[in-house]
């Protein structure tokens, strides 16, 4: 098995460093107002900002009172008011808006808006619009990365995907250029940069300037390999149902910036609890990881070697208890709460999944992926819709199978999606116009049942005549090409019997065994051998790979470092707990040490609220 | 450490103001959090062994870099020469990332000239930019200032596209007054596309819509379909809406026009102006499927208004015995059309098909399948426990007059909603015994406890084995047992088996229950013979 080739891994350099220097700054930035001073919040930026600093270090730099930014008249007092916000043009109009309220009243107050992680223009100029652009201040609060763990690194931006996938708006990007210049700077220099997909193109450019602007110090590097990638590049994953442990918590309870909140029915008391879940949790980090099936088992003998611990302390004498209390009791205590709230949460996990009889459901996602019994999946689709199940999982699995199927047929397209619409409101249509222009849920055009038809003729033809036809057909619109992608890297896995998930022997255990996740899969293909010899599949996914190595030949050697095996994989668009799952499967098989950076974690709930049309 | 923190309560009581906390009150969450802030203190750094916050901010002498202190805290640590050839052992090679733009020939060699005459901005807006940089009240609100004074020297008043574009990009003084000619406007919109700067297009872009009639500009984002983008999520977000339909229409984009001003009924909260708004939408150039939903939009919305009135008024006068029991939790109003057949299949089950309110209006109306229907009318009267209702939605009547249960969404679906709306045994096993695939069928009784389904279903497939192995599982002296205790004493059922179950071994629905039968014939003999004993 893959065992005799695996490798330590190295370790991750400490990230935590990106976390004091975005403190140090927001410090430097509340002092640019000095005295007393209302700090207002927005919303999104409360949680990133809880992670690197807490109320007193506000309280130290003279903020009187913390108020979340929300559409509504303020109530305060203070003569100074300072605007913690995203770049955002409605945020900056509520702004506006108190600021001539005051003016009207004739009350006099300075304000200061610190944009985060940068300005836009456009926010500017509605200052100026307004006729304000000079009495507030404005900063930037550059706070580009923030570490969620000791191997994820987040950009907090959920509104990249809707801004750069649906919008075509490219404001994010020199975003993503920067935080990738931060990290080069302070964990580089890289030597090598792999990435797929336009906006990964473009990230690298603008980092790739940065860079050619700056100075680097010759250092020796921490993290030597980067590999870039659209969430475009592979939708099929990031809508999947997810079953590995911290998937699934993410899928029902939602992580929030590396915290979750469990209700009543997991803490088994009246209030809920919000829990961190990082790798210090000893026995979160066990267990993230595992398919779902393992979890109980997991959780059922840490419980047994609990008891055998504590049981240690019969027979005892008074100085070994003593030791045993203050050295041993502790732990066991704290691995004790967090083993009873784990084993709570699969409870109400269980619970929940077997209400919405999720194993018909994996059964139907499978068959999506594989290719089988598709009539039989869209009855299944439109019954879920008919009795109207949730809105986003109905139409994750429409999404589902439109991309694994190239697109529905007119017929089925039109069908369910008047259903759905009778089911969810009429104003989805909106919804439906926005998937369509990403590309995730469409009806197939008379031009694709050639390219169907392609595939299947695929196997009689010669590849060359199978290129030319496709070739022919490119110019369309964009094509998912899922099921060709599927058996050219070989996706589904063919396994005699049941597929073992307590010893996986690939990353397609995260899904049960019944798919490797796509993007994971390029990522291991690509830092074996680099592009070459997936020129096919490159074609399927629209091209826009690259692969550059610092200094044309001279740079790469350098000694084998550890460097060389820390790589960032940096999802442009979100990336879902599974793949980092994936990834960390495949960097112990591997011996690679995986740090994902990511615009934020996604996962298909997330993904299609984002782009629903009905949101005002 | 945090959970000590008297300021900091003091502080939050004390806030008359409702504000928010960061930290849960929770004893867990805190003590984590404790623990992460202790952490994220405490961090050492070489070249900052002094803990307090404020000296250590000091120390970092801020030099408005783009990567902030970071880029600076490295700079300054690393020896300031840099050989050309270390530089280009990191240099990485530029690779094409615009292929469907054709790179514009640079026309910068026209604005070399300018280059020549370099002097220092006169721009009123950056005042600040004087000498007076070194004067610390001003320096706290233009942190960029503490740059050395050598780079101020290329503040010039006009720079070539890409020079303006790339100052843009760094967030440095500009100006845009200079870009006067549409030539020249252009070059900087492509230029600004060209470095993918988003933000930077669409702060060219306001400039653009500021200085060039609209019918120019519109007519030049035609082939700019980069910017095109940029300036339609500009004016999206920025509410501009009338120019964003004029954008769409001069671009002959009449879907998207249509979604936009069918979008804004969004932002209508009175029923009736979204009413009006609707009706008004529906001769919008919608693709053709779309425009027969916006005219269903209308029409239930219409109705809704009319039902809400009535229900309300009848909900008020307290005379209706539905209301009286189950009040209403929500208005039908802005509900999808299935929520509505609903809502009408509960409140007004039964009216003829001339009211609005009526279930047949609304599945006729909005073409409702039978499917969809029964789903709807099903879920309903489940809730109402008005299991009378059950018969009628599923009984059909053939051209002899016999009645016959039938339904379009499987019997197992059927017995799922009824079980999980509480129904009766009585109820469910009448369903669960329409059940055709005879595995399910028993799968779903024992389930939902239809004692009569399994042992009628066992007898029917003559199983006397799995009957008496059901005989253990029910109540003792129970109907169930006797029904079960008559069964086996037919002896005429078991001596089928024993004639037949060769016979019937191909109709046999599962493979299983054959092996049943044959294993435990045996045993059904030896029973067999002792009843006759008995006799």
């Amino acid at each position: 098995m893959a065992l005799n080739s695996r490798r330590d891994a190295p370790e991750p350099p400490d990230f935590s460093l990106l976390k004091r220097l975005a403190r140090d700054q927001l410090i430097y930035l509340l002092e640019q107002l000095p005295g007393k001073k209302d700090l207002f919040i927005e919303a999104d930026l409360m949680s990133p900002l809880d992670r690197i600093a807490n109320v007193s270090t506000l309280k130290q730099h003279e903020v009187d009172k913390l108020y979340k930014l929300e559409n509504k008249p303020i109530v305060s007092t203070c003569d100074q008011l300072c605007f913690l916000i995203r770049p955002r043009i409605h945020s900056v109009k509520w702004i506006a808006d108190i600021v001539n309220t005051d003016k009207a009243a004739g009350r006099f107050r300075r304000y200061k808006i610190i944009f985060s992680p940068q300005k836009f223009y456009a926010c500017e100029t509605i200052l100026e619009e307004q006729g304000i652009y000079g009495d507030v201040s404005c900063d930037k609060w550059e706070f580009y990365l923030l570490p969620l763990d000791d191997d994820i690194i987040s950009l907090e931006l959920p509104e990249f995907f809707r801004d750069y996938f649906l919008e075509g708006d490219q404001r994010w990007v020199s975003t993503a250029g920067k935080a990738l210049h931060l990290l080069h700077s302070v964990y580089g220099p890289f030597s090598k940069v792999y990435g797929i997909g336009r906006c990964a193109k473009m990230t690298y450019e603008m980092w790739r300037e940065l860079v050619e602007d700056g100075e680097q110090k010759p250092r020796q590097p921490e993290v030597g390999n980067v590999f870039l990638i659209d969430r475009d590049v592979d939708f099929v994953t990031s809508l999947c149902s997810q079953v590995v442990y911290e998937g699934l918590v993410d899928d029902i309870f939602r992580i929030k910036c590396g915290d979750v909140e469990f209700g009543p029915e997991v803490t088994s008391s009246d209030k809920s609890l919000k829990v961190m879940l990082n790798s210090s949790d000893k026995v979160f980090n066990e267990i993230r990881n595992e398919h779902f099936s393992n979890v109980f088992g997991f959780l059922s003998q840490k419980a047994k070697s609990l008891q055998t611990a504590y049981d240690k302390r019969r027979g005892m004498d008074i100085q070994q208890m003593k030791t045993f209390v203050s050295q041993e009791l502790k732990g066991l205590k704290q691995e004790h709460r967090l083993l009873s709230l784990h084993i709570s949460a699969c409870e109400s996990i269980m619970k929940k999944k077997t209400k919405q009889d999720f194993q018909e459901l994996l059964k139907t996602e499978h068959c999506l992926l594989e290719g089988f019994n598709i009539r039989e999946s869209i009855s299944y689709i439109e019954e879920h819709i008919n009795r109207q199940v949730s809105l986003t999982e109905s139409l994750r699995l429409l999404c589902l199978l439109s991309l694994t199927e190239n697109g529905l047929i007119p017929k089925d397209y039109r069908s369910l999606k008047a259903q759905y619409l009778q089911s969810y409101g009429t104003e989805h249509l909106l919804t439906f116009a926005n998937l369509r222009k990403l590309g995730l849920l469409v009806e197939q055009q008379p031009g694709d049942t050639i390219i169907a038809m392609e595939n299947k003729v695929g196997k009689l033809v010669t590849d060359k005549a199978v290129g030319k036809l496709t070739d022919a057909f490119n110019s369309l619109a964009k094509k998912s090409n899922f099921r060709a992608l599927s058996k050219k890297l070989a996706l589904i896995p063919k396994v005699d019997g049941e597929y073992d998930l307590c010893t996986p022997p690939d990353m397609a255990y995260i899904f049960s065994g019944a798919y490797m996740p796509l993007s994971c899969k390029l990522v291991e293909q690509v830092l074996d051998r680099g592009w070459t010899g997936l020129e096919e599949v490159t074609r399927l996914l629209n091209g826009n790979e690259f692969s550059v190595t610092a200094g044309g030949s001279g740079g790469e050697v350098k000694t084998k470092h550890d460097s060389q095996r820390l790589v960032f994989v940096m999802f442009l668009g979100g990336c879902t707990f599974s793949e980092i799952s994936a990834l960390r499967f495949l960097g112990r098989e591997r011996g690679y040490k995986f740090i994902i950076v990511t615009t934020a974690i996604t996962n298909s709930a997330r993904l299609l609220e984002s782009v629903l049309g009905s949101r005002v | 450490m945090l959970r000590n923190k008297p300021d900091e309560d003091d502080y939050w009581n004390n806030s008359k103001f409702k504000a928010f906390t960061f930290d849960d009150d929770d004893e867990f969450s805190q003590l984590k959090e404790s623990k992460r802030a202790v952490n994220s203190i405490f961090v050492t750094d070489d070249d900052d062994d002094d803990e307090d916050d404020d000296d250590g901010v000091e120390k970092v002498s801020w030099s408005g870099e783009p990567v902030g202190s970071i880029s600076w805290s490295i700079k300054e640590t690393a020896s300031t020469h840099r050989t050309t050839g270390e530089g280009r052992d990191y240099g990485f090679p530029k690779i094409e990332t615009t292929a469907q733009i054709p790179s514009l020939p640079k026309q910068g060699s026209s604005y070399s000239l300018s280059s020549l005459f370099k002097g220092r901005s006169k721009l009123g807006n950056f005042q600040v930019l004087s000498d007076s940089t070194n004067d610390p009240s001003l320096r706290s609100f233009a942190p960029e200032l503490r740059k050395p004074k050598s780079e101020y020297k290329d503040y010039i008043s006009d720079w070539s596209p890409e020079d303006t574009v790339r100052r843009m990009q760094k967030g440095k003084p500009y100006s845009l007054e200079s870009f006067r000619s549409l030539k020249d406007k252009l070059l900087l919109l492509d230029e600004a596309v060209q470095i993918h700067d988003g933000n930077v297009i669409t702060a060219v872009l306001i400039f653009l819509k500021k200085s060039l009639s609209k019918e120019i500009l519109f007519r030049e984002l035609v082939s700019r379909q980069m910017a095109l983008q940029h300036f339609i999520h500009f004016l999206k977000e920025a509410g501009e809406q009338k120019l964003l339909l004029e954008l769409f229409k001069t671009l002959g984009r009449t879907e998207d026009m249509a979604l936009l001003q069918y979008s804004e009924h969004l932002n209508i909260k009175d029923e009736v102006q979204r009413k009006d708004f609707l009706k008004g939408c529906i001769s919008l150039p919608f693709s053709v499927d779309d425009a027969s939903h916006v005219q269903d939009h209308y029409t239930l919305l219409e109705r809704q208004i009319i039902v809400e009135v009535n229900d309300k008024h009848l909900e008020k006068a307290g005379q209706t015995e539905i209301f009286k029991k189950y009040p209403r939790k929500a208005s039908i109003l802005n509900m999808p059309i299935i929520t509505t057949l609903y809502y009408s299949c509960f409140y007004h089950y039964g009216e003829s098909e001339g009211t609005y309110s009526s279930p047949a209006n609304i599945k006729k109306t909005f073409k409702i399948s039978d499917k969809q229907y029964l789903l709807a009318a099903l879920g309903a009267r489940a809730k109402l426990k008005a299991w009378k209702d059950m018969d009628t939605l599923f009984t059909t009547k053939n051209w002899l007059g016999y009645t016959k249960k039938k339904t379009p969404i499987g019997f197992h679906r059927v017995a799922d909603i009824l079980h999980k709306n509480n129904a009766p045994v009585q109820v469910l096993q009448e369903y669960v015994s329409l059940v055709d695939d005879t595995d399910l069928k028993l799968n779903l009784a024992s389930k939902y406890k239809c004692h009569d389904v399994i042992i009628d279903t066992y007898k029917d497939m003559k199983d006397r084995h799995q009957l008496m192995v059901y005989r253990c599982k029910v109540d003792r002296s129970s109907p169930e047992e006797r029904k079960i205790d008559d069964i086996l004493s037919n002896t005429v059922s078991f001596h089928m088996v024993m004639l037949t179950y060769d016979a019937l071994l191909p109709s046999l629905v599962h493979r299983r229950l054959c092996n049943a039968i044959l294993m435990h014939n045996v045993t059904g003999f030896i029973c067999h013979k002792k009843n006759l004993f008995r006799k």
